[in-house]
């Protein structure tokens, strides 16, 4: 029965990319007026095909794929700044995601069990984190950059405070939900403190935290997109925006598409992180 | 010699109290005095909210009493120890452990200095004493409720305590698997002489293990009524309990008590009841003296 559901539910997506890459085939091939005839052929080839040969700027789905094809041949060159492979252009947001993600662990679950274990701390800190977590992370950019006068360092920051807010709330949940009958089972044991922490509710709380890691990760690869679009020179954002400045539609597509498949892959990394802490009660 | 083992534990003018919500005191129980010998198998009964959960918690040290002190093998109880287990009224098992891996937590946390091998070795002692050779491995989940329970004993077992302590262990359980835990838990403390404490709203379960049973009047401001010597005899079987001459009337004063006499015994404290010393009864004794009762069995 589950066969064949998988069966029947992989051949309706297969249709539903069908109909969608036929449906973007027709409408660009059909999209334009026709050629311009009465026009300056100075001025044509300011303006580019599409308007002299009513060919659309929006790319087809060939196009496209042979694009892409051309970034996967290839995708570590680099041929100076406004010319890197799409794998270097990665490389680099995933580096600054990753590194402002870490910072973001290291500060936000010791932090987070702080919270979770002291009522006084958690009291004293939620006005500070009630007016700090609405903020849009892209309004600490200026901010970051005046101070620490490095775009690079300052996107590295900016994840960091994204994704610093899921990860310290749900571990502060996760910390002060513990079963208390699991507490009094290390109690009556004598077991201290520390080891307590570690061996009774870090992996009681594991699966809440982790909750917190991947709404974290998701979050961060979104505005790491924003964030490069802002300061430039780098990475996958910065790719989006220097081909949108060349009206290269068809690579703008690319680099969403490619975008979109890396955010699964990380999610998908911390869901399979997940389901190992996961246990069943 | 002789006092240190008849007061292997000592309840000594007990008294808990809880902060009233519109202010003032609310008097669980005070001046609550009881003592066990060193081998015994004391059960307590009474009705909900009268104090039993805080007479264990007191022992076990997870509470305090704001009076009085918790004397066990000479020595006052100062917050929770390695000497007294404690088995759960949940099983409260660690759901992300194996049933090898929560019964090592506990002996790992006994004897701090051994290695891995020989924390397992002795865990795996116990668990093959409660009869789970075999699905060490498995998770609490996989488990069925009496499994559980039995883990719950295993690893209350496996530091070796001076007492334990059971807060209506099998109350969750079916009562054939109920049975059978019983059989084990009377087994094992009468081959080890652990001396036992435990809270059961089961008269039956208290008939069959117990050798005296605490009867506690509805709170607040509990006391202890009078404790209850057991006329059976020490070798009972569960299936035969019920055939012995003495069953029905100590069954009988177990349930009048718990019926009738835990609300009216406050109202009418009997003339010479003493606090300290709650008067001992031994109903059916006299229809059964002791040694006719083993001949009989």
């Amino acid at each position: 029965m589950t066969t064949s559901l998988n069966l029947r539910a992989i051949v309706l997506s297969l249709a539903i990319l069908f109909v969608f890459l036929s449906g973007w085939h027709i409408a660009v091939q059909s999209g334009g007026g026709g050629p311009a005839a009465n026009i300056d052929p100075e001025y044509a080839k300011l303006l580019g095909q599409q308007v002299t040969q009513g060919k659309s700027a929006m790319p087809g789905p060939l196009d496209v794929g042979k694009t892409l094809w051309g970034h996967l041949a290839n995708p570590f060159y680099d041929k100076g700044p406004n010319d890197k492979g799409l794998g270097v252009q990665l490389a680099y947001s995933l580096g600054r995601v990753l590194l402002g993600y870490l910072l973001a662990v290291l500060v936000a679950i010791p932090l987070g069990f702080l919270i979770g274990m002291s009522p006084l701390i958690s009291k004293a800190l939620d006005p500070f984190i009630q007016v700090l977590k609405p903020i849009s992370p892209l309004a600490w950019m200026p901010l970051a950059l005046y101070t620490i006068k490095d775009s690079g360092i300052s996107a590295i920051f900016v994840i960091f405070i994204c994704s610093v807010w899921p990860m310290l709330l749900n571990t502060a949940f996760g910390v002060s939900a513990v079963r208390k009958e699991w507490l009094n089972v290390a109690r009556t044991l004598e077991v201290g403190p520390v080891r307590r922490a570690f061996t009774i509710i870090l992996p009681a709380a594991a699966p809440t935290i982790l909750t917190g890691m991947r709404i974290s990760i998701g979050i961060a690869w979104l505005v790491i997109v924003a964030a490069e679009m802002l300061v430039g020179g780098t990475g996958i954002g910065y790719f989006v925006w220097n081909e949108w400045n060349n009206l290269s539609i068809t690579n703008v597509i690319v680099a969403i598409f490619v975008i979109g498949v890396m955010g699964m892959v990380l999610d998908q990394t911390l869901a399979r992180f997940q389901r190992a802490v996961t246990y069943p009660d | 010699m002789t006092t240190q083992n008849d007061k292997f534990v000592s309840i000594e003018g007990i008294a808990r109290r809880y902060p009233k919500a519109g202010g003032g005191t609310t008097t669980v129980f005070e001046d609550l005095w009881f003592s066990m010998r060193k081998g015994e198998f004391a059960c307590i009964i009474g009705h909900s909210g009268c104090g039993k959960t805080t007479v264990l918690n007191i022992l076990n040290g997870l509470d305090a009493p704001d009076d009085g002190a918790a004397i066990v093998d000479g020595k006052a109880i100062e917050g929770p120890s390695l000497d007294r287990a404690v088995i759960f009224q949940g099983h409260s098992l660690l759901p992300w452990r194996t049933v090898l891996g929560n019964v090592s937590y506990a002996v790992a946390a006994r004897h701090r200095d051994w290695p891995k091998a020989k924390v397992n070795a002795h865990a795996m002692a116990f668990i093959e004493k409660v009869g789970l050779k075999g699905s060490e491995l498995k998770k609490p989940s996989e488990l069925s409720g009496g499994m559980k329970q039995r883990v719950g004993i295993a690893r209350a077992l496996s530091i070796e305590p001076k007492m334990m302590l059971m807060d209506e262990p099998f109350s969750a359980l079916d009562a054939l698997t109920r049975g059978t835990l019983q059989d084990e838990v009377r087994r094992i403390c009468l081959e080890t002489g652990q001396t036992a404490f435990m809270i059961t709203h089961d008269v039956d379960e208290a008939i069959y293990l117990a050798d005296r049973i605490v009867l506690m009047t509805n709170g607040p401001n509990a006391m202890i009524a009078e404790i209850v010597e057991n006329p059976l005899p020490r070798d009972r079987k569960r299936t035969e309990v019920h055939h012995h001459p003495g069953y029905y009337a100590i069954r009988n004063h177990l349930i009048d008590f718990l019926v009738v006499r835990s609300k009216t015994f406050k109202d009418a404290v009997p003339d010479g009841y003493d606090r300290r010393h709650p008067p001992v009864v031994r109903p059916g004794a006299d229809t059964t003296p002791e040694p006719a009762g083993r001949a009989a069995a």
